[in-house]
């Protein structure tokens, strides 16, 4: 009995309490934690056993023992929850401290791809006219010289077809025969033949491709270069619904600020024909005219060699070099480097 | 065209003669300008200097002259200069550059020691002067020009500017200096009497008898020939400096006063002339074709062998110039001569077809200043003012008499009249011109209009062009007139209403996902040429009959090597991965999207198509078969590491599954799920090759290059490429119709061991068409040769997922469905569970 007696004293239970509190202290870590808790606050730890007795006292007695070791257990529980709550933030800290890592480190585990700068510009021209309701014309590399000259209004002997500079292919009938009748197209004019040859008018068309002239390769000309050629044929087509059309694509092309000159030149499938300048912001050395294109209303001569009949139907073309589009549009100072297909170059431009 | 402003200020007034302001000029009228040549920055003293005396200096390298050159008592009498040229002789007048001269490019003289000897000033070239391109010799001015001591520079006329031109090929006239002071005026809007054209200013006397008897046999190719004689002129005549100059300036080099005159009037007026020694003439000429094998010695002594649509001048003796190209060496003037000898030239004018002389000047590759116009068209209306300008300026310079006759045979072509609304222009300009405007500058050109009323009571323009303008023949050519001479800065900025577009084409769409996903993959886009020679096959190690030898050949190739059209795609990619592992970048995936030529085994000629009309649909048709098929492919390849090395542990290398994977991204990319089946095609190394297929279509290739071809084209060592036909791939437009089940799935695993040689994908196939709607997916994770299996044979390691549409599966459902897919898969190739 003395000992029952001596557990819910109250000097006994402050010295359990007590006891309690230094050993939640003192351990280190969450697991010393646990290991003195049941020694504290366990089936046989003082206060438990202490509460436990409370049964053997008086009813008058036993109110106030219980208040008295209800407190001492509450402080107990409330001393090892605060060494918890503290080694808990004291184990997260040290832990995520320790997993921390250098997150410059490179990844690049995937390489990145890029498409070519003339192809994402050939794109983003054929949005620019697809929003305007025009359609996207193909046609073949090695064409026919009927619809890359004559059907062009390029006469036989006419000094224009040598302007064009053209690779000439031999006949594939065995023997290399000169006059194969084709050749590597020299501009993508071909293609709006070929448009008003598969369809009705109205025809608004735009023809991105690749095209061919026998110019060494330098900063400045490739033999293989790539231009898009833009026909309109409806009636009542004038000469200001052309300029139009090159201001809206000048603007698309190289800011709000951007607008097209003419200048009186000579093309054998256009006529009048016109040189285009374009007003570029942003040309290195100032803003300033570039040379851009050709353009010009159709020549009747084409439209008829097409099964278009020029006293109901007129029409407007024009066509720009993409290499020579990008050039001064990027400040690219050499195009072989659009040629030669170096990763380093289209990387730079990108998906 | 080099323009001296002077020349065109001659029969023009000018509003203004800034070069700049004029240059502006020309081009609003569709001239292009090239290059303004301001007067050249020279600052005297500059002086007219006579040489009186010539030490030849001969201890040097080269020959050197220590010349006394008087120079006017003001600048010091006579000076000592040292000169390296030798075009000149004691008693000649020359230019020199005193002490304190500065000549174009900052060139400053001084007086120097030089070769031994205090040179006290410079005797000047044309090029040094700024006055066009010659530097051969020195410059002499002919005598009488000046006295020695007076100022040079106003002399040489060294304040005019030159610009020079580009003339589009349907403006011959502008191939003048007519033509261009036309040109001027009108975009000046300047009319008579402020412009004079030169060519009206010449008188044509009347002359009653030939001047030498002349036949046209081939009046296709000579349309008219004008001959004028004149007698009795000095050999030695000197050019007088006006004309030196201007020839100088026009970019041409002062020859003779028979040959400067010639080039001159031809510069001023537009008409090519020739001039023939009268007395190597033998009988009459005659102006015919070639007959084959004839031959011609031509004036730059280059013996030519004729063809028979070369058009020729011939007397007796037979071929004696290739009409409106060159001339020939037996009937040239002399350049040397008898003191006190006389010559006796003849002047030839004609006028000649265009194609007959653009034909010849390229067959024989000779583009002269001759051809060059009469390839463009020469005014007809030219011969006899040409050649009596040209005969008039020889007598002036040279002395002698213009015989009396006149020899003019043939016809000039009449320009044909042109019928136009008289609101065309404004149609096709979308401006609404003021009254009188087309009219107006369809005069200003030179054409005769009149106003007529057409049946529908609307104004009609009846516009017969001047006879330097061949190139206005329907209304289009005339409104470009109007337009252009108004400018094309009236015409406004209107945006058409185009129909509503349909977009891209399901082809073009596809094209463009493709380049997409591939770039997106980590392949880099390319655009190599087409060109390669045909050794590239025997490095590709194709058979004889393989049909991809079967190319188009380039006639004038840049690269006389590369003078085939690619049948792939994979030698313009190889090559361009070539390059980029010599720049020191290690790892490339290219990848490239383009047309291939693929010439018909069976050629079919192509049609010859009339222009008047439509082509009809059968001609068209012809044209189409004429071509080669021209699919467009995709081609990959790869080098190097596919994965690099880094932090995180060693690189993967590229090898010939990502090449297989390159494929079917591609097909993916066009919503189809490509088959992948063993081939051993060259250039694939034949176990590591792999064809792609549609169905049972193969469209393509991809795997490991052989090592030979590796060797051959000296690639890097397991180099992998893919190539298909994109356009063998069927568009299809899918419309997926996916059950999602929300029923949880069973997973099992099954080892089947089988023959090495079953390829993986069909054993794939056979677990799907044995697993029935539960399996869900089927997905390899291990393959296996080694202790555990017997030899010849591996472990196929599957993971099947299995599930059910409407129900939670279970799992005797899940077993005999996997036994299902194993029973097919032991009946086609003998699987057995491992």
């Amino acid at each position: 009995m003395t000992e029952t007696v001596d557990l819910l004293d109250p000097s006994a239970l402050e010295r359990a309490v007590v006891a309690a509190e230094k050993a939640f202290a003192d351990a280190a870590d969450l697991a010393a934690l646990a290991a003195v808790k049941p020694a504290h606050l366990g089936d046989k730890a003082p206060l438990q056993l202490a509460r436990r007795q409370l049964g053997s006292l008086s009813r008058d007695e036993r109110a106030d023992a219980g208040r008295r070791v209800n407190a001492a257990r509450t402080r107990a529980q409330d001393a090892f929850d605060g060494r918890r709550v503290a080694l808990v933030a004291e184990r997260d800290a040290r832990v995520l401290a320790e997993e921390s890592v250098d997150v410059t480190l490179p990844w690049g585990r995937h390489p990145r791809g890029a498409r070519h700068p003339i192809s994402q510009i050939a794109d983003r021209i054929a949005d620019v006219f697809v929003a305007m309701g025009y359609e996207v014309a193909e046609g073949p590399e090695v064409e026919a010289s009927w619809l890359n000259f004559d059907a062009l209004n390029f006469g036989k002997d006419h000094p224009a077809r040598t302007m064009q500079d053209t690779f000439y292919l031999a006949g594939t009938a065995g023997g290399d025969s000169p006059d194969s009748g084709m050749v590597l197209r020299t501009h993508t004019s071909p293609v709006q033949v070929r448009a008003l040859l598969d369809r009705e008018p109205p025809v608004y068309v735009v023809c991105p491709g690749r095209t061919f002239r026998t110019d060494e390769l330098d900063a400045t000309h490739t033999p293989v270069f790539h231009q898009v050629e833009g026909l309109a044929v409806d009636k009542g087509i004038t000469m200001a619904h052309l300029k139009g059309t090159l201001d809206a694509f000048a603007r698309a092309m190289f800011g709000a600020a951007s607008r097209t000159r003419l200048r009186p030149s000579f093309f054998p499938f256009t006529e009048p024909s016109a040189e285009v300048d374009v007003w570029f912001p942003e040309r290195k050395g100032g803003a300033g005219w570039v040379e851009w294109g050709g353009c010009g209303m159709v020549d009747p001569n084409v439209l008829r060699a097409c099964g278009v009949d020029p006293g109901v139907y007129s029409g407007f073309a024009f066509g720009m070099g993409l290499e020579r589009t990008l050039q001064f549009r990027n400040g690219l100072p050499d195009m072989r480097d659009m040629v030669e297909g170096d990763v380093r170059f289209s990387r730079a431009f990108g998906v | 065209m080099r323009v001296p402003v002077s020349w065109v200020a001659d029969h023009l007034d000018l509003p203004s003669t800034d070069p700049d302001e004029i240059a502006e000029a020309f081009v609003r009228v569709g001239l292009e300008v090239e290059d303004v040549h301001r007067a050249p920055e020279l600052t005297g003293p500059l002086v007219v200097g006579r040489v009186q005396e010539i030490e030849e200096l001969t201890e040097f390298k080269k020959p050197i002259r220590f010349c006394q050159v008087e120079v006017g008592a003001t600048d010091g009498g006579v000076r000592g200069i040292v000169c390296g040229a030798r075009n000149f002789v004691a008693g000649d007048l020359v230019v020199v550059a005193l002490p304190g001269s500065v000549l174009p490019g900052g060139f400053a003289i001084s007086a120097r020691k030089t070769y031994g000897r205090i040179s006290d000033g410079m005797i000047a070239s044309a090029r040094e002067l700024g006055i066009g391109s010659e530097h051969a010799g020195i410059l002499v001015l002919p005598p009488g020009t000046a006295e020695p001591g007076a100022d040079a520079q106003a002399l040489l006329g060294l304040d005019d500017a030159v610009i020079e031109l580009a003339v589009t090929p349907d403006r011959g006239y502008c191939f003048a200096i007519r033509g261009l002071a036309r040109e001027l005026a009108a975009s000046f809007d300047v009319d008579a009497p402020d412009f004079a054209d030169p060519a009206a200013r010449v008188e044509v006397p009347h002359a009653d008898r030939p001047s030498w008897p002349v036949r046209i046999d081939d009046a296709a190719g000579c349309l008219r020939y004008v001959a004028r004689r004149v007698s009795g002129v000095d050999p030695a005549a000197p050019t007088p400096w006006w004309m030196q100059r201007r020839l100088l300036a026009a970019g041409m080099r002062p020859i003779s006063l028979t040959v400067d005159v010639t080039n001159y009037v031809m510069l001023e007026l537009g008409q090519p002339l020739h001039a023939f020694d009268a007395t190597r003439l033998t009988g009459e000429i005659a102006v015919r074709r070639a007959a084959a094998g004839e031959k011609l010695r031509t004036l730059d002594d280059v013996e030519r062998v004729l063809d028979p649509d070369d058009l020729l001048i011939t007397d007796d003796s037979g071929p004696i110039a290739l009409a409106g190209v060159m001339g020939g060496a037996s009937t040239e003037i002399p350049e040397t001569h008898e003191p006190g000898s006389t010559a006796d030239v003849l002047i030839e004018a004609a006028h000649f077809d265009p194609a007959t002389i653009a034909r010849a000047a390229r067959r024989h590759r000779l583009p002269s200043e001759a051809s060059k116009r009469f390839e463009r068209s020469v005014d007809p209306q030219l011969p006899p003012i040409a050649a009596e300008r040209a005969a008039a300026l020889l007598v002036e310079y040279g002395g002698g008499m213009i015989e009396p006759g006149r020899t003019d045979v043939g016809t000039a072509p009449e320009p044909r009249p042109v019928r136009m609304p008289l609101d065309l222009p404004d149609r096709i300009a979308g401006v609404r011109y003021e009254r009188g405007v087309t009219v107006r500058r369809l005069r200003q050109i030179g054409a005769t209009v009149e106003l007529e009323t057409g049946d529908d009571g609307k104004g009609l323009v009846v516009t017969t062009p001047p006879s330097w303008r061949p190139d206005l023949a329907a209304p289009a050519d005339l409104v470009e007139e109007v337009l252009r001479l108004e400018g094309y800065d009236a015409i406004p900025s209107v945006l058409p209403a185009a129909p509503a577009g349909r977009g891209l084409t399901a082809a073009q769409r596809r094209r463009r996902a493709v380049s997409r996903a591939l770039a997106e993959a980590g392949h880099v886009e390319v655009l190599p040429f087409p060109f390669v020679g045909d050794e590239v096959w025997d490095g590709f190690g194709l058979a004889a009959d393989d049909a991809r030898r079967r190319t188009v050949g380039v006639l004038n190739p840049i690269d006389a090597d590369r003078n085939r059209l690619a049948t792939t795609l994979l030698p313009g990619l190889l090559d361009a991965l070539v390059r980029n592992r010599a720049r020191g970048l290690e790892d490339v995936a290219l990848y490239h999207i383009g047309q291939v030529v693929l010439p018909h085994a069976e050629p079919v000629a192509m049609p010859e198509v009339g222009v008047a009309q439509r082509p009809s649909d059968a001609e068209m048709a012809q044209i189409e078969a004429a071509l080669p098929a021209q699919p467009v492919h995709v081609g990959v390849v790869l080098a190097g590491d596919r994965e690099p090395r880094g932090w995180w542990g060693p690189g993967r290398p590229a090898g010939w599954a990502d090449a297989v994977e390159a494929g079917r991204l591609v097909g993916t990319a066009c919503g189809v799920e490509l088959r992948v089946t063993k081939a051993e095609p060259a250039p694939f190394h034949p176990g590591r090759c792999a064809a792609l297929r549609v169905g049972d279509w193969v469209v393509g290739h991809a795997g490991e290059l052989h090592p030979k071809v590796v060797d051959a084209l000296g690639l890097p060592p397991r180099t992998v490429a893919m190539e298909l036909d994109l356009d063998a791939i069927p568009l299809t437009e899918a419309r997926p119709v996916p059950r999602v089940s929300p029923y949880p799935p069973i997973s099992v695993d099954v080892a089947l061991v089988l023959a090495e040689d079953v390829p993986a994908a069909e054993v794939a196939e056979a677990l799907i068409d044995g697993g029935g709607e539960l399996l869900e997916q089927v997905r390899l994770f291990d393959v296996y040769t080694g202790e555990q299996v017997e030899a010849g044979r591996r472990s196929l390691a599957f993971s099947l997922r299995l599930r059910a549409d409407e129900r939670t599966l279970t799992n005797e459902e899940a077993n005999a469905a996997r036994d299902a897919a194993v029973a097919v898969a032991a009946e086609r190739f003998g699987a057995v569970l491992r």
